[in-house]
């Protein structure tokens, strides 16, 4: 191996198509690729799923209509009644995160690349869900929405000590929310990256024959870390649903 | 400061040791979770769910520090 790239040389975003807009640089990248290609992806498996619309549900139709049910369920469970009009919210979040996750997994293949890795598109989603429960906090209740930093049952003379506590803990929902994705994704490519690593280095230091056998552990690791990514990508995808799905039924009810 | 990449490596190094607190954590939570199964097997679904909300909550304080080693290094 000439070259000896770093661990994060495939976070690195490669703009394909060269766009500019009045200065700013809004070029189509790699990173924007993968969101169009996940975007379609969730469209081509809802809507081809529900094509047939049969009463007992085929195999494409059934996983369809068990990730509806299974945000459904979510947010009945954490909202309540009052929740529905947050469904296309959440699951339009649950299926994008979940399908951008699993595509980031591919991004060995040429202009592959996971773009919840990236911070901004992780806090992209988080202040579309901090400003969500916000605002409809204050439609709702008005000036009565700052009674959610007031728990019930505190005595006074503690107050001034809880305000403000519960008001940085209140804004540092968008902050955790966007890093918990991202870190756990960049935390799972880099070490993927980092092992795969190994088994070359083993097979160009030992040669062909030592190299492949002191190589196949490494190879077996790699595999099932794999396995682990794949399921941190849907437990990921499932505790962004689920806290925004909480920080909304604090919005509805004020504790 | 001249020695300031030597420090840069040597405080990525100490920020590790965070991570092991995250895994303690995450040690604890299911400790409990399998303790509370193995009183009530029939939760086991609920509890299951429980834990690994409190893991992921675990898990993002090693990110931390993981995030932190990043910036250190290569920042």
């Amino acid at each position: 191996m000439s070259k000896h790239e770093s661990p994060l040389h495939q976070f690195e975003i490669q703009p394909m198509q060269k766009l500019e807009l009045g200065g700013y640089d809004i070029s189509f990248t790699n990173s924007s690729l993968v969101m169009v290609i996940a975007l379609a992806a969730v469209l081509v498996f809802l809507i081809a799923g529900m094509r047939k619309k049969a009463m007992v549900p085929g195999r494409w139709q059934a996983m369809s209509e068990m990730s509806y049910n299974f945000v459904a369920g979510l947010i009945k469970e954490n909202i309540g009644p009052e929740g529905k009009v947050f469904f296309p919210l959440i699951f339009t979040l649950f299926m994008f995160i979940l399908f951008a996750n699993l595509l980031g997994m591919f991004s060995f293949v040429p202009h592959g690349y996971a773009v919840t890795s990236q911070i901004i598109v992780t806090f992209a989603l988080a202040i579309v869900v901090f400003l969500t429960v916000t605002i409809y906090g204050f439609v709702k209740h008005g000036l009565h929405f700052f009674s959610l930093f007031a728990p019930s049952g505190v005595p006074m003379w503690i107050m001034p000590f809880i305000v403000p506590i519960e008001m940085v803990s209140f804004l540092a929902r968008p902050i955790s929310l966007s890093i918990r994705l991202a870190a756990a994704m960049t935390a799972g490519h880099v070490l993927l990256e980092v092992i795969a690593g190994f088994i070359v280095t083993f097979i160009t230091a030992l040669g062909i024959g030592w190299g492949f056998a002191a190589g196949a552990l490494p190879l077996g690791m790699l595999v099932l870390l794999i396995g682990l990514e794949i399921f941190i990508c849907f437990l990921q995808a499932y505790i962004f649903a689920l806290l925004a799905s909480i920080y909304l039924h604090d919005a509805v009810h004020l504790h | 400061m001249e020695h300031l990449e030597v420090i840069k490596y040597i405080g990525a190094g100490l920020m590790a040791i965070g991570l092991g607190g995250a895994a303690v954590g995450i040690g604890l939570i299911f400790n409990g979770a399998a303790a509370g199964v193995a009183r009530n097997p029939a939760a086991q679904d609920k509890i299951f769910k429980t834990a690994l909300i409190g893991a992921v909550f675990a898990e993002l304080m090693g990110l931390f520090a993981f995030v932190g080693i990043f910036i250190l290094l290569f920042i």
